[in-house]
């Protein structure tokens, strides 16, 4: 059976890996590759924030009554992703290595921290809350993704 | 539904920097006090310039930064909530950090009015922190084996603080209790239960997520805290055993828990030679730095404690002492700050400016040829220290080139909040020229 706390984290370690191999090319100095995979990276980030702002956190919110609390803290982080997302193109368009790491680095971290919250606290909250919708939920998260993946 | 759950992001940003701005100076106390006591002070473990050295590591140095980590830690990665962050800090921060001065002077002085004096502050801080993060810890929702693992941390620190008042009852009234045995089972639960846990806790969660590498074996994240919980309590049975049988355990049970701990630390560094991410930061070295130390450690351990090796040397737990406390936890923690640093500066001024202003991005907070400059002193002061101890006519040099890494990480961590503070003050006087504007307008 597939629930939420397998399908997300699993698609959050496949953005790492595109991550990574765009952090490499550009401190190779290897635009053109830089570029494909920012793309990449930047698609499959922001499907992740879609896919979790407009299935996962309304079915969460309904079914628990909690509308301020774990899920305004994610959509508050998800903006500021979008917002370093934009930075990180920035410096890509402009080839600048040293901003470009700068940020980079910036993004890693914040994304990990919202990834370690998710995968710990809200992810299992919302397996147990959600409980017999779950596995559709999972399967309708997967599907999305999956969608920008093709 | 969750009432205990608000998902707070993290405390104000004054709550971790007041710990981790005063741990280092701790670091330069003690490099100093080396320098001033010389030779002597590594004689044994018994003497009292090396039980002030220690202490002024342990609960100065270790415990403030540990204590601000946690304060940002535990919300954050197990969405349990502090209770009122500020002024749990407000409190414990300065009676911490004054009992640990206390407690360094009535080692070095040996009057037993400072030991007095340092207990009733030790009881009220550490138990005013432990009491809001075992409530943190305990009502969370979240559920993971770093969780489990902090949450022995948490017990290891409540047993080494009992131990501790308990032999700090036995100097200050000179009640002629036994010392020996306690002060034995204080230093491992220390080490072991509270420090080392808490490394290991932090490390399950967090190198695979920010180092990118593949996850801790399910088994080792599963079985290892509780194994070393296990090997503590057997290590305490001499507490209560004959003198004869706390032999006899003594050597096997340390020896088991050394092995686990360099499991940890060789699962860590082959995890970390598998990451995805080939870049190399300071973090990550001061890391591996820490790791190589605990992994040497235990080397020692047991050439030390074979037929011809020197286990009975007055100075072998002197060896020990400073690759468990400057090798494996200055080096962790000092790694620690400059990940956690920049990145709470960053945080903190992106919310102040909202969508419309950009922060600085981290790599601006703190220059890069600092932190490596500081982390290349950090390990010849390292070096120097080890050598020290089989030539310890090094003493006096080693403990100032300590005193200066210490002074130079405070430097750098001093730069970092006024940055913060430069940048935030600009932002409110922007933003204030944009409120009476648009008033105006």
């Amino acid at each position: 059976m597939s629930r939420i706390g397998q399908i997300l984290p699993h698609h959050h370690r496949h953005c790492d890996v595109i991550f990574t191999a765009a952090e490499k090319s550009a401190q190779r100095g290897n635009w053109t590759e830089c570029d494909a995979a920012c793309e990449q990276f930047s698609r499959q980030l922001l499907a992740h924030f879609d896919a979790e702002e407009s299935l996962l956190f309304p079915a969460f919110e309904s079914a628990s009554g909690m509308r301020e609390g774990p899920t305004q803290v994610m959509r508050l982080e998800h903006g500021q992703m979008r917002q370093l997302l934009g930075q990180l193109g920035a410096a890509r368009l402009a080839r600048d290595a040293e901003t470009f790491a700068g940020v980079a680095e910036t993004l890693l971290i914040l994304m990990q921290q919202h990834n370690m919250k998710e995968e710990n606290i809200l992810y299992p909250m919302c397996d147990r809350v959600l409980e017999a919708q779950t596995e559709q939920l999972a399967a309708q998260l997967q599907a999305r993704l999956e969608l920008e993946n093709a | 539904m969750h009432p205990n759950l608000t998902f707070e992001q993290a405390p104000p940003i004054s709550v971790p920097y007041r710990f981790f701005l005063t741990a280092p100076l701790f670091g330069v106390a003690a490099g100093l006090m080396l320098a001033w006591l010389g030779a002597a002070a590594l004689e044994s473990r018994w003497t009292p310039g090396a039980l002030a050295l220690t202490h002024l590591l342990t609960v100065g140095y270790m415990l403030q930064a540990m204590c601000g980590a946690l304060l940002q830690f535990v919300p954050v990665s197990t969405g349990g909530n502090i209770w009122r962050p500020k002024l749990v800090a407000a409190v414990v921060h300065p009676l911490l950090a004054l009992a640990a001065l206390l407690l360094a002077l009535a080692f070095v002085s040996g009057r037993a009015g400072l030991f007095q004096a340092a207990g009733p502050l030790f009881a009220v801080s550490l138990g005013g922190f432990l009491t809001v993060v075992a409530v943190a810890l305990l009502h969370t929702q979240a559920r993971s084996k770093s969780l489990d693992t902090l949450r022995l941390a948490i017990f290891g620190l409540l047993v080494t603080a009992t131990l501790g008042m308990f032999l700090a009852i036995a100097l200050g009234w000179q009640t002629g209790w036994p010392l020996l045995p306690a002060a034995n089972v204080h230093a491992v639960w220390g080490l072991g239960g509270w420090a080392l846990m808490l490394l290991m806790g932090v490390s399950i969660l967090t190198v695979p997520m920010f180092q990118l590498t593949p996850p801790y074996p399910g088994w080792l994240a599963r079985w290892l805290p509780p194994g070393l919980l296990l090997l503590l309590c057997l290590w305490s049975l001499q507490l209560v055993a004959g003198d004869g049988v706390a032999l006899a355990w003594q050597s096997g049970v340390a020896l088991t828990g050394l092995l686990l701990a360099a499991l940890y630390a060789s699962t860590t560094l082959w995890l970390q030679a598998r990451r995805r991410r080939r870049l190399v930061d300071v973090t990550f070295l001061f890391w591996r730095g820490a790791m190589w130390s605990l992994l040497a450690l235990a080397v020692s351990w047991v050439m030390l404690e074979l037929p011809q090796g020197y286990a009975e040397h007055p100075r072998a737990p002197q060896w020990l002492g400073m690759l468990a406390l400057v090798g494996v936890f200055v080096s962790a923690i000092n790694g620690m700050f400059y990940k956690i640093v920049p990145f709470l500066n960053w945080l903190h001024l992106q919310r102040l400016g909202g969508l419309k202003v950009l922060p600085p991005n981290i790599k601006q907070m703190i220059p890069e040829p600092a932190m490596r400059g500081q982390m290349k002193l950090h390990f010849v002061a390292l070096g120097l220290l080890l050598a020290a101890v089989l030539w310890p006519p090094l003493a006096r040099v080693a403990g100032l080139a300590f005193a200066a890494s210490c002074l130079w990480l405070e430097w750098n961590l001093v730069g970092a909040a006024r940055f913060y503070a430069v940048f935030r003050k600009q932002v409110l006087i922007d933003r204030t020229r944009a409120d009476v504007a648009g008033r105006e307008s």
